[in-house]
């Protein structure tokens, strides 16, 4: 047992001893003197190293601010995270370090203007030996043109393979799914698929509803459902036909941009409000109900589609048919149909 | 017993790396960098802080977001959707929103800071062509600052669409319309985009989100490594007077003033932001609702920096180029496509505009001109920035119809017509005030006072030379 502590108090002492002892430190070199000898550029033209007492103080209360605010933000997230007392604490943290250090930057460390010279950034002989460098490579080369044609050649064509994979991303427009779910007697439904009838359209609502059984989220299913008076209708015989009782669909998708026409202009004062109006509000296209979706206002090029509509045996709203003119934004270079 | 050196926390850690990458030249000289003074060129600052923000920031979101739009029960904490039917996508971010301790105050710090961002480079932007810090040799950096201004734009318009809430839905559908409108390729491209017509197929979330938080991000943060590099390697500009010449820059040396001074702007700008983000509501999508197809709402407004394209697609009149039934060229293109392919265009050849029409000469500039020294510069941009926000103004002519007496159309019709006159308004009358300005040599630059004089023979005073800026 005492030859271990004495082995123990042995290699204490070979380890203390290992330690570096303090000595006393070299006197420093002046910061003054420092910068003299350093002679780098840039050249000071000013440099004021005052001390400022007052500013010193502030940037430390601002700092140990901004770790109390920090800490707040903690507790909060912890006990009551709420999106106010967070923003506050966190923000208030950070904006307190950051006016610290903007402070100590212009206050607190020395303000120094200094002078350095642009660099000159262009040499004549570097470009003469890169032109040569890279020439030397065709040194004692023969067919050249050959070469050249045919590692462009390469080069393009294996550019060209490696993209045709992007075509990979998405059907092409041939391949689009041309038909819409509009068939003769499909019904009619609203939103909770109940089937609608004709006396459900009130004169001054705009109705949205959907082809019964099918996918609402394509373009080409929604639809717009208006009571107008027939005798208003300025359309050809068959488009009015296809609005039993004055009760008319039009596609709920803008011409313009495919966004839901889903605003309607309704005057109740004939003497003083424009003409009834399926209106986008994306970009204000104004379609006129009455004269088959023609375009009024607005950057629209082509009507709203008309779905022809008809009242089943059941007094129920059916379609027709499908729309009369393409659903959706025009795509470019493709054909469409008119009005 | 080995003697230590004393030890040093400056030096040790620096010899350490120099004997093994030669790098206390590289850092010398870093800390000894200077940059010249003025309050306008913090503005690109603001933007690399804004970005540094929006990363870090929307790495916390990206770890919290489902890219896929499968339909889901809505089972969260916000009562007005209980039991609602959404997109898992919608789903995640109300969980982020309401259910994510310090989730929504990240959500709008990101939203926050992508709105500064785009201003910040607008404004830098503006900044760099008035006062001819693009001219040579500085053209290649102004290249890299308008594609990053681009990318941004981009940039904001996936990352507030990713959301899938009622008013990005609406800006998708448009978005699509535009690709589709491109002529000969559009329809093409934007099916590829899509994976199919609009909506678009499942794909199509992931895709988006891709771009959103790696494709985009990273071509930004390589082009800002760029940008900065060039600005090394050059120096910055800066403005005549005093000492400031053609030949050497001046101004505070990286350390320790300016740093101190920059790392206290990134945490100002940090802060404001997220004070802004905890304490100013922004997009408050469980508002918007979930989006369908069918649905759009009135009143609906893009974030600011899209609202010229918006605008512009308000005021184009409903023209298309068809013949018969082909349609060659639908109307979103113009205003959607063609007028930001414009706009862009005359920012990217800003540099080569200014030697053909208003500068002329191709000798290096270190130096800066004020505003008003190049009347002719300083009027074109003026009329170009007249074009770009009469146009945005009337991205928000359906809010402004619910304020005045003035119909809809009306206003359209009014800002038809501002947008082609007010641009030459504005160009006669800026060129008149800035050649007024420089006729009366008033408001001298900060730190010049007066001519320097030399003392003649005879006793008396004259001019050295002029030094008065052009």
């Amino acid at each position: 047992m005492r030859a271990l502590q004495v082995a123990l108090a042995w290699i204490g002492l070979r380890l203390l001893r290992r330690l570096p002892r303090r000595r006393p430190r070299p006197p420093r070199e002046p910061v003054e003197a420092q910068r003299r000898r350093r002679a780098q550029p840039p050249e000071a033209l000013s440099f004021e190293a005052e001390p400022h007492r007052g500013s010193e103080l502030l940037v430390a209360a601002l700092l140990l601010a901004a770790a109390l605010a920090a800490a707040a933000f903690v507790v909060f997230y912890v006990v009551w995270p709420d999106t106010q007392l967070l923003g506050l604490c966190l923000g208030g943290a950070v904006l307190l370090a950051g006016v610290a250090c903007a402070l100590a930057g212009k206050r607190v460390v020395p303000q120094e203007t200094a002078a350095e010279p642009y660099e000159e950034l262009h040499d004549e002989r570097a470009v003469d030996d890169v032109g040569a460098i890279v020439r030397e490579a065709g040194e004692g080369v023969s067919r050249r043109r050959l070469l050249a044609g045919a590692a462009g050649l390469a080069g393009t064509t294996i550019g060209v393979a490696a993209a045709v994979p992007l075509a990979s991303l998405g059907p092409g427009v041939d391949d689009r799914v041309a038909g819409t779910p509009w068939r003769r007697g499909r019904r009619v439904v609203d939103g909770d698929g109940r089937p609608l009838r004709p006396e459900q359209i009130e004169p001054g609502s705009a109705v949205l509803a959907y082809p019964e059984g099918a996918d609402r989220d394509t373009l080409e299913a929604p639809v717009t459902l208006l009571r107008l008076d027939p005798d208003t209708l300025d359309m050809p015989a068959a488009r009015r036909a296809a609005a039993p009782g004055g009760v008319i669909a039009y596609s709920r998708i803008c011409t313009h941009a495919a966004c839901a026409v889903s605003m309607y202009r309704h005057p109740l004062s004939p003497a003083t409000a424009p003409d009834d109006a399926l209106v986008c509000p994306c970009h204000f296209s104004t379609f006129d109900p009455r004269r088959g979706g023609k375009v009024v206002f607005g950057p629209a090029g082509r009507p709203l589609p008309q779905l022809p509509l008809q009242v089943n045996g059941d007094g129920e709203l059916v379609a027709a048919g499908g729309f009369i003119g393409a659903v959706g934004p025009t795509y470019g270079g493709s054909r469409e149909q008119g009005s | 017993m080995r003697l230590l050196p004393h030890p040093d926390p400056i030096r040790d850690p620096v010899r350490f790396v120099d004997r093994r990458l030669g790098a206390a030249g590289l850092l010398r000289s870093t800390l000894r960098y200077v940059f010249p003074d003025h309050w306008s060129f913090m503005l690109g600052e603001l933007a690399l802080y804004s970005f540094v923000m929006l990363v870090a920031t929307g790495i916390f979101l990206s770890l919290n977001y489902v890219p896929s739009d499968e339909t889901v029960t809505y089972a969260g904490s916000y009562a007005p959707l209980a039991g609602r039917q959404v997109g898992a996508q919608y789903d995640s971010v109300l969980r982020l929103v309401f259910d994510v301790p310090a989730g929504n105050l990240i959500r709008q710090t990101h939203h926050w800071a992508a709105n500064v961002f785009v201003v910040a480079i607008a404004l830098h932007l503006a900044r760099i062509c008035l006062t001819g810090a693009f001219r040579k040799p500085r053209e290649l950096n102004h290249v890299v600052g308008v594609t990053m201004l681009a990318l941004a734009l981009v940039e904001g318009f996936l990352g507030y669409s990713l959301v899938d809430d009622l008013l990005s839905g609406m800006g998708l559908a448009i978005a699509y319309s535009v690709a589709a409108s491109v002529p000969l390729v559009g329809d093409d491209a934007a099916f590829l985009l899509w994976g199919g017509e609009y909506p678009g197929s499942s794909a199509f979330w992931p895709r988006m989100e891709i771009v959103h938080v790696l494709l985009i991000p990273a071509a930004i943060a390589v082009l800002l490594s760029v940008h900065l590099l060039q600005v090394v390697r050059q120096h910055h500009t800066q403005f005549p007077g005093g000492p400031r010449s053609e030949r050497a820059v001046v101004g505070t040396p990286m350390w320790a003033g300016y740093a101190l001074r920059s790392i206290g702007l990134f945490l100002i700008v940090a802060g404001l932001l997220l004070l802004l983000g905890g304490l100013v509501q922004i997009n408050p999508v469980w508002l918007w609702g979930p989006y369908e197809t069918a649905l759009s709402t009135n009143g609906a407004q893009p974030d600011w920096y899209l609202g010229w394209l918006i605008g512009a697609l308000r005021l184009m009149p409903g023209w298309e180029l068809t013949i018969g039934d082909d349609t060659l060229v639908p109307n979103p293109f113009w205003g959607g496509a063609l007028y930001p392919l414009v706009v862009f265009a005359i920012l990217y050849l800003w540099p080569w505009l200014d030697k053909l029409l208003w500068s002329g000469g191709g000798r290096r500039h270190e130096l800066l001109d004020r505003p008003r020294d190049n009347p002719r510069r300083t009027a074109a941009f003026a009329a170009l920035a007249t074009w770009v926000f009469t146009i945005l103004l009337a991205g928000s002519v359906d809010r402004l119809a619910f304020r005045t007496t003035i119909s809809y159309e009306g206003q359209i019709w009014a800002l038809r017509i501002g947008a082609i006159v007010a641009p030459v308004v504005v160009y006669l009358v800026t060129r008149r005030i800035c050649e007024e300005l420089r006729r009366r040599g008033d408001h001298p630059l900060r730190g010049w006072s007066g001519t320097v004089v030399e003392r003649t023979p005879e006793g008396g005073h004259a001019p050295v030379r002029d030094e008065q800026p052009r």
